[in-house]
């Protein structure tokens, strides 16, 4: 954690901004003011002086996009679009560095080959973690996958996440983290009880290498 | 510039044994990937059928691959994230596990198609003086600022 880090959380301490963030984050696109202003529930200015801290405060993006879709003359004036910024943010307190510890754990796996340890300790880990998600009996996937910070949307009838958790790890290690993030699913779906639904890889720039599709066991 | 990129592999088994069946099924299904990518420049073909691999004179159980690409993270993305990762993730199941680097990037200017010498000298320069910028990986990858496009440098240093 860095000081840079808690001044840009401690921006998201007003509940607008918050809300404004969260809206933003969860498009996983360029977003208008106009837009945010309206699924905040604030006035427009009020929504872009908050949005302009949040870029201040290195949380956000900002960008110029004709949000018409138009390009050329008639194709209206570029408007002023947000979005999340890739890199992270993480604060700790007291200071804890558990990404450079899993960095080197991570390059001794590779050294000694063990792919396929990592893999079943992390099929373990998921199904701990599916118990353990505190939301009872009815736990679902989707929550589960929430609370992991996976960010689940559908498409398409199936369940695709825009955020990887071990984003860091991934860019480094991606065959070890992509493989150990499978299992990982694989092992909370096993926790769940799940059987409806597998986990696949299904890699897309920019997104979690995991989408859940219907079993095709329980497909109609 | 450009990005080039040599991958080798070693084989398990002969590439008519079973074992192979499900590598060279996968070839053309990950070609159309690559060639359709955004980024994607050329990569080197020895015929017609996918199933054509590179030859070459290191003997029959080494597989190369050779491919050009505008940037890092289009080749980057073609690797990682997309259909090419599950293939590369049942590697172990084809090919030997090797210490030393297989895989190798460098800078060419736009146009340039390597033959298949240069690029085996650039792995050679990666196994034989780590990552610079003549020669380097994903992990330590290098920009095109800082790659003078030396074409004898391999052969220079030897």
């Amino acid at each position: 954690m860095t000081s840079d880090d808690l001044e840009s959380m401690s921006v998201l301490g007003d509940p607008v901004r918050r809300a404004l963030y969260r809206f933003v984050a969860e498009q996983g696109r360029d977003v208008g003011r106009n837009e945010a202003a309206e699924a905040a529930g604030v006035q427009r200015t009020l929504a872009a002086h908050h949005l302009d801290k949040l870029v201040e405060a290195g949380l956000l993006e900002s960008g110029f996009k004709r949000l018409s879709g138009r390009a050329g003359p008639g194709g209206g004036r570029p408007a002023k679009v947000y979005r999340r910024v890739r890199e992270e943010r993480s604060v700790s307190l007291p200071p804890r560095d558990y990404r450079t510890l899993a960095l080197v754990l991570a390059e001794t796996v590779d050294l000694l080959g063990g792919e396929e340890k990592a893999e079943e300790a992390a099929r373990r880990a998921g199904k701990r973690l599916a118990g353990s998600s505190g939301a009872g009996e009815a736990a679902d996937l989707v929550e589960v996958l929430r609370g992991r910070g996976y960010e689940p949307y559908e498409e398409d009838g199936r369940v695709r996440l825009r955020n990887c958790p071990f984003h860091v790890l991934a860019e480094s290690h991606p065959l070890l983290v992509c493989s150990m993030n499978l299992a990982l699913c694989e092992g909370m779906l096993a926790g769940l009880g799940e059987t409806g639904v597998a986990a696949t890889l299904d890699p897309r720039p920019g997104e979690c290498c995991v989408a859940f599709t219907p079993s095709k066991t329980n497909v109609d | 510039m450009h990005l080039a990129q040599l991958n080798v592999a070693h084989l398990r088994e002969p590439l008519d044994s079973p074992t192979l069946t499900d590598f060279l099924a996968a070839l053309a299904p990950i070609y159309q990937v690559s060639d359709a990518a955004p980024g994607f420049v050329w990569r080197m073909k020895e015929g017609d059928e996918p199933t054509d691999l590179i030859q070459h004179d290191y003997g029959p159980m080494l597989v190369v691959n050779l491919s050009v690409w505008e940037s890092r993270e289009t080749l980057w993305n073609f690797v990682y994230r997309s259909a090419h990762l599950e293939v590369m993730r049942r590697r172990r199941e084809w090919f030997h596990r090797i210490a030393e680097p297989y895989t190798v990037m460098w800078w060419v200017p736009e146009g340039h198609l390597p033959p298949l010498d240069e690029a085996t000298a650039r792995l050679d320069l990666l196994r034989a003086q780590g990552p610079g910028p003549e020669a380097f990986t994903f992990k330590e990858f290098y920009d095109s600022s800082d790659a003078a496009y030396l074409p004898a440098a391999a052969e220079v240093r030897k």
